[in-house]
């Protein structure tokens, strides 16, 4: 399998650069940027439209950790994250869980469904692990449609309670609730960061640039490939899980395809394969989403726009750009 | 009355003949997509998009031309395979360097814009398209009553996919296409025109999609939403007969309509999940899927 991440992506070209200091620092500062960003954030935007792009940027990221250091393209990461959310809607407006707990569950459900799927997607690959895990994703779609004594059907889980923080902190309004989501965001960037630049992150790397080669030195792919599989649909369930505790919500809209390909779209116009991407692009299709919000499917055509666009003229993404232009690895 | 195995025997026929027509479109559209990933190494992720064309062609045909059922099973896929030919020409030519999965996802967002333009200019709830007057009515089997536009659909699938396996096994034609499949640099340096033959292939497989489409409005609604789901389930048949051989499509497209027929009787629960179980029990028995040649 010719990689996708090898042709474009331009964390390969300059993975020399990486342990360069100027990069080092570079990346330092930009963390310190974000933390300063989320930081006054909720005090010049709307807080739940920042928790919005928050969740999503955490999903995207979740994603690019699978295709832009995996090599993988799953086309199902809807499944993780629209489970998820409900798992966390349902057990915080049923069990009366509280907040933390709920997200812990669901996100524990992301991952062992991202085992389960991860196991028999990485069967198969290139063009057939796309399908093998969109098809997997409809299966729960489908599941989710027909058990409305747990999904609520079409209704979804709606007036989920947004409850106490360990029992003590109310979340009910919304800055308060925006600094859980922001340390969750933060949690989730500075986890993917380190196993990116970790040796199992290079490692991974190698088996994306050139699967064989990587098995031929001793490195037994499927696993790396399984580990990372998990790792990103886990992440992808605590976006999910966060989400319905945000919006009060659970939906079929999560575990529907479209989500899948939302998330791809924000990786893609943010870039594939690298840090900080997918934040950009979830950024720029969450904000797009909010301004066309009343053109009802012309959304639909945007965003299928975007991507024929991104695929023919853009394929570094954003980020990708910068990154290219100033010659270091973002 | 009598029953078998606790069932009526009409529910059973009409599921069962549902399904061989529901088997009917996923031999159809595997094929396609089988024909366009060998020339074109894409999945062509618009298949299900261009299917629900086909559909809205013929009701346009009616509509605003007139022009009855058989015309537009002629005119639409030729139609219909002429925007295939343009996007291959204007889009799928410029990524063919590149990954494969980036055709995925130039299709993906080529299907968004289809589906978001239909949608818009004819909303979601489905327009009636009737059964043409010479296929009306019915035939009483004894055992069943069978609608006659249903037999038809069946044939009529059938001999398409039939001729499709003639045109590619049996052919001259489909000796040049199959030589382009296993080595285009090599057939070109033999003076065969490979990047026309490419085009062409694309055009064939969307007009088999279009085809299916237009058998397809009679039965269900033409609904800009008709393909959507529609091709994860074919991604699912794809997955489980391997895209390696044709009369494979067929057979395999075939048999899990029937199998979601049955299912629908005895356990109407698990109709909409039983193809994506057969998936995860061929994955994991036969990885390659059932007529898969590369591991």
């Amino acid at each position: 399998m010719t990689d996708l991440a090898s042709t474009d992506a331009p964390a390969a070209g300059l993975s020399l650069a990486e342990t360069d200091n100027g990069t080092a620092r570079l990346h330092r500062n930009l963390f310190i940027a974000i933390a300063v960003m989320l930081a006054i954030a909720p005090f010049v935007a709307y807080p739940v439209f920042v928790m919005k792009v928050l969740c999503f940027a955490l999903f995207a990221l979740a994603f690019n950790l699978l295709l832009g250091y995996g090599g993988l393209l799953s086309f199902g990461h809807a499944a993780y994250f629209g489970m998820a959310s409900y798992v966390s809607a349902y057990t915080a407006k049923n069990w009366g869980l509280t907040p933390e707990l709920a997200i812990l569950l669901g996100t524990a459900v992301g991952a062992g469904l991202g085992l389960v799927f991860g196991a028999l997607a990485i069967r198969r690959q290139g063009i057939y692990f796309a399908m093998i895990t969109l098809a997997l994703a409809q299966m729960v779609f489908f599941f989710s449609l027909q058990t409305p004594r747990f999904t609520g059907g079409e209704d979804g889980i709606q007036a989920v309670p947004r409850g106490k923080l360990f029992g003590l902190v109310s979340l009910a309004d919304d800055r308060a609730l925006y600094w859980l989501v922001a340390a969750i965001f933060m949690g989730g960037l500075l986890l993917i960061y380190r196993v990116i630049h970790s040796p199992f992150g290079q490692v991974c790397k190698a088996i994306r640039d050139n699967e064989p080669r990587a098995i031929s030195l001793g490195y037994r792919a499927n696993q790396y490939k399984l580990m990372v599989f998990v790792l990103s649909a886990t992440l992808a369930g605590l976006a999910g899980a966060t989400k319905a505790i945000v919006f009060q919500l659970a939906s079929l809209t999560d575990v529907y395809w479209t989500m899948s390909g939302e998330v791809v779209l924000m990786t893609l116009v943010g870039g594939l394969g690298t840090v900080f991407g997918p934040i950009v692009g979830a950024i720029v299709i969450v904000a797009m989403q909010n301004y066309l919000a009343t053109l009802g499917a012309w959304v639909t055509v945007v965003q299928g726009g975007i991507f024929v666009l991104c695929v023919l003229l853009f394929r570094e993404g954003i980020v990708g750009v910068i990154s290219k232009a100033i010659k270091k690895p973002l | 009355m009598f029953e078998l195995l606790g069932v009526p025997p009409q529910a059973l026929f009409g599921q069962v003949l549902l399904g061989l027509i529901n088997g009917s479109f996923y031999a159809i559209l595997s094929l396609g997509l089988a024909v366009i990933f060998g020339l074109l190494n894409i999945i062509n992720f618009t298949h299900g998009a261009q299917y629900m064309m086909g559909a809205f062609v013929a009701w346009m045909c009616l509509n605003y031309l007139g022009l009855n059922y058989w015309a537009a099973l002629l005119l639409a896929p030729i139609i219909v395979g002429a925007t295939g030919v343009a996007v291959e020409r204007l889009l799928l030519k410029r990524i063919a360097h590149l990954d494969h999965l980036y055709g995925l996802l130039l299709t993906f967002g080529l299907a968004l814009i289809i589906q978001g333009l239909f949608r818009n200019q004819y909303g979601s709830s489905g327009l009636p398209y009737a059964i043409p007057p010479q296929l009306t009515g019915g035939q009483n089997l004894g055992f069943m009553f069978l609608p006659n536009y249903r037999a038809w659909v069946i044939v009529a699938s059938l001999i398409v996919c039939l001729g499709t396996w003639f045109l590619i096994e049996k052919t001259k034609l489909g000796a040049y296409l199959r030589a382009a499949t296993e080595n285009p640099t090599l057939t070109q340096a033999f003076g065969i025109n490979v990047p026309l033959l490419v085009t062409l292939t694309y055009g064939f497989g969307v007009a088999l999609a279009a085809f299916a489409g237009v058998l397809a409005a009679p039965i269900y609604s033409v609904n800009p939403n008709m393909g959507g789901d529609l091709i994860i389930v074919v991604f699912a048949v794809v997955v489980i007969g391997g895209m390696g051989s044709i009369m494979g499509a067929i057979v395999t497209g075939f048999s899990l309509g029937l199998i979601e027929g049955l299912t629908k009787v005895f356990y109407p629960e698990g109709a909409a999940t039983v193809i994506f179980v057969i998936m995860v029990l061929v994955l994991l028995v036969k990885p390659a899927g059932l007529f898969g040649r590369t591991a």
